[in-house]
């Protein structure tokens, strides 16, 4: 044992530097973003990231495709806001920091449950299962106002309990603090999420995900394997349910709604679910499309949408692969001759995003914002919605961008299928 | 007939029926612990099936089987698979998106006992390493062992299919077709590797290639509409006239 333990890994080093360095920009971003609104932005950011990591325990590590997820982040934040009610009257002595617990415990025992009937079945059968178990706790959750809230939901006051460790003033009243308590919570589950894909269990589901059928003829109960992951991934769930209790001081049926559980799926599948760190991404992605985008903004949903069914059509393995392919590009010397069509297709791109902000937004106003007159302010520019000039050069750009979009998108696609098939031809002869 | 070790894989009257066609009739087969058993047959005399029966993927419809005299029938596959069978596929049947050297640690981990643990590190177990390194080194497949198993070649691909098979230490295999699709050089490594391996264990094999068959088995038994028409050593099968007339025009068997 203690010759292992000497063993220099450079693995290892590396992933330390990782966490270290997440670690550190967790503690150091909000001395930049220190505004209200950032606040808000990250502490969401954090919830969603635990949240979109939970999913892709199923999605991208055990290949259960879930529409119903948001029922465990949902449920754990039911149980949160009664908890944290019942701290604030005094009836339950337990500290603030550790209700996500709560939520999480709360999270796991509802997959204990569900998840022993979704699990049954994979594939298809597990997806349908998954969005009908969704719409009956959605369903219920509106049949029940004793403990749902009805339409208003349950609120609670995160402030009212002992401060943490007796430190006074560390009530969880002030943004700042709940961001460094989600923060915390973002870091552990990180690292914990991570730490389970090393394991027998994470090693065996990824086997489950590739092939069922074999799984079973090498000892694997695969209903076993997949009923204990979708448990685990529904205690982080439910940690991020508790977490968004603590944070909106509010729960109401639309926690546990499939807006939610499509919207998990959305991050997961942006970011990238062949990847731990993807559905990192693509939480943060999300989360500045939903909150950030929405401040500017009534299409915020549309461009969410938009962006989703390109990263489908041109990236299907998300953000984290579309990034860990151009190194593999950098790394194989091969960028070079991928510069100027890059250069090309970026510009384009942009000249497109551009007309096509333009078109949305002059459509939006005319549609939505009758009451504030024909005018639009857009990047600076005034356009008069009921004059030719703004929309002739809106359509005109859009299409110029269009067509000279399309003709980058080929030839960079023409260089880019090169270059990867000489790396993989590499790979496959020199092992 | 009592007095008589416990077989290491036993039929008795086994039957499958799928709908009303019977592809499987009445087949009984012992098979000693520590022989080399062939099933032979032509195409579509429900070989692949006997396999999928005795392995759990299929129910029968009627008999029973039995691993080192333990009832299996009706048994799910991991169950057998813990109970010490384990099979390989016709078509080659990995887990394609782990690499070589994950596809064979996935194998062992259960037989170590590792099961569904998800508290132990697995990088820190140095059991699941050492074996699965050692079947990698086995199988030839040490020069591959970080590349995806999707990447492999095909004959890789088959060498891989029989290292996850035996990874886990059962002590009866079934191969089927292990050699389908080499080239003669191929087949050729692929029986020494299979003689290699199987070394102390029972081994019951598929398989078309008759200069494979009459290299490795020690008894052949063949398979026809889903009887076996005859059961013996390699010598007794090459003079049996009943197996002459089902290859009749095949030379196969005269290899």
């Amino acid at each position: 044992m203690q010759q292992t333990a000497l063993t220099f890994r450079p693995l290892n080093f590396g992933r330390w530097v990782v966490w270290g360095f997440t670690a550190l920009l967790f503690l150091v971003l909000p001395a930049f973003f220190s505004k209200g609104f950032a606040l808000t932005l990250m502490s969401q950011m954090g919830i969603t990231i635990i949240f979109a990591l939970s999913y892709n325990m199923l999605l991208g590590q055990s290949g259960m495709l879930s529409f119903g997820h948001a029922v465990y982040s949902g449920l754990g934040a039911f149980f949160a806001i009664h908890a944290l009610r019942w701290i604030d009257t005094g009836a339950l002595a337990w500290p603030t920091s550790l209700l996500p617990l709560i939520g999480g415990f709360a999270g796991a025992f509802f997959g204990v449950i569900f998840g022993y009937l979704t699990t049954r079945r994979a594939g298809t059968p597990f997806a349908m299962i998954t969005l009908g178990i969704g719409e009956m706790v959605f369903a219920a959750s509106l049949m029940f106002p004793g403990f749902f809230g009805g339409e208003g939901g349950v609120t609670a006051d995160r402030a009212s309990g002992s401060s943490f460790l007796g430190i006074p003033g560390l009530t969880f009243g002030p943004q700042i603090q709940v961001y460094y308590l989600i923060a915390v919570w973002c870091f552990v589950c990180m690292i914990a999420m991570f730490a389970l894909t090393q394991t027998p269990l994470g090693r065996i589901a990824n086997a489950v995900r590739d092939n069922p059928e074999r799984a079973e003829f090498i000892g694997y109960n695969t209903q076993r394997v997949r009923w204990l992951m979708l448990i685990l991934s529904s205690f982080f769930a439910g940690i991020a349910g508790g977490l968004s209790a603590i944070n909106f001081e509010i729960v109401s049926a639309e926690n546990v709604s499939a807006v939610r559980s499509g919207g998990v799926l959305l991050a997961a599948f942006m970011g990238g679910a062949a990847f731990f760190f993807g559905p990192i991404l693509g939480a943060v992605v999300f989360v500045f499309f939903a909150v950030a985008l929405s401040e500017y903004t009534k299409a915020w949903q549309l461009y969410l949408g938009v962006f989703f069914v390109l990263l489908v059509m041109y990236a299907p393995g998300g953000l984290s692969s579309l990034i860990l392919m151009n190194l593999r590009v950098l790394k194989f010397k091969k960028f070079a001759r991928l510069r100027d069509p890059y250069v090309g297709l970026l510009l384009a791109a942009l000249a497109l995003a551009f007309g096509t902000v333009l078109i949305i937004e002059l459509m939006y106003h005319v549609t939505l914002n009758v009451g504030q007159g024909p005018e639009v302010r857009l990047f600076g520019f005034v356009f008069d919605t009921t004059r030719a000039p703004g929309w002739v050069f809106a359509v005109t750009t859009l299409t110029a961008a269009a067509v000279a979009f399309e003709f980058y998108r080929r030839r960079f696609k023409q260089y880019w299928d090169e270059a990867q098939v000489e790396i993989e031809d590499w790979i496959r002869e020199n092992p | 007939m009592s007095s008589l070790p416990v077989p290491a894989l036993e039929l008795v009257a086994v039957s499958k029926q799928f709908g009303r066609t019977e592809i499987i009739r009445d087949v009984s087969l012992q098979v000693p612990r520590g022989e080399r058993h062939a099933i032979i047959g032509p195409n579509g005399a429900g070989k692949s099936t006997l396999f999928n029966l005795i392995s759990g993927r299929f129910n029968v419809t009627a008999g029973t089987l039995r691993l080192n005299g333990v009832d299996i029938t009706r048994r799910k596959p991991f169950e057998i698979n813990r109970l010490g069978l384990s099979r390989s596929f016709q078509i080659t049947n990995l887990f394609h998106r782990l690499s070589v050297f994950e596809n064979l640690r996935c194998s062992v981990l259960w037989s170590l006992g590792h099961r569904y643990s998800f508290w132990k590190n697995l990088n820190k177990l140095a059991d699941a390493e050492e074996r699965a390194e050692s079947i990698l080194d086995q199988v030839g497949l040490k020069r591959r062992r970080d590349i995806a198993a999707g990447l492999l070649t095909y004959a890789e691909q088959r060498a891989l299919e029989i290292g996850i098979t035996i990874a886990g230490g059962a002590d009866v295999i079934l191969l089927d077709e292990p050699t389908a699709g080499m080239s003669r050089a191929e087949s050729k490594r692929a029986v020494e590797l299979i003689r290699a391996v199987t070394q102390d264990k029972t081994l019951v094999m598929v398989e078309h290639d008759m200069s494979v068959v009459f290299d490795l088995a020690d008894r052949i038994s063949v398979l026809v509409y889903g009887q076996v028409i005859a059961s013996g050593t390699p010598t007794e099968i090459r003079g049996n006239d009943a197996v002459r007339e089902a290859y009749l025009g095949q030379p196969a068997v005269t290899t």
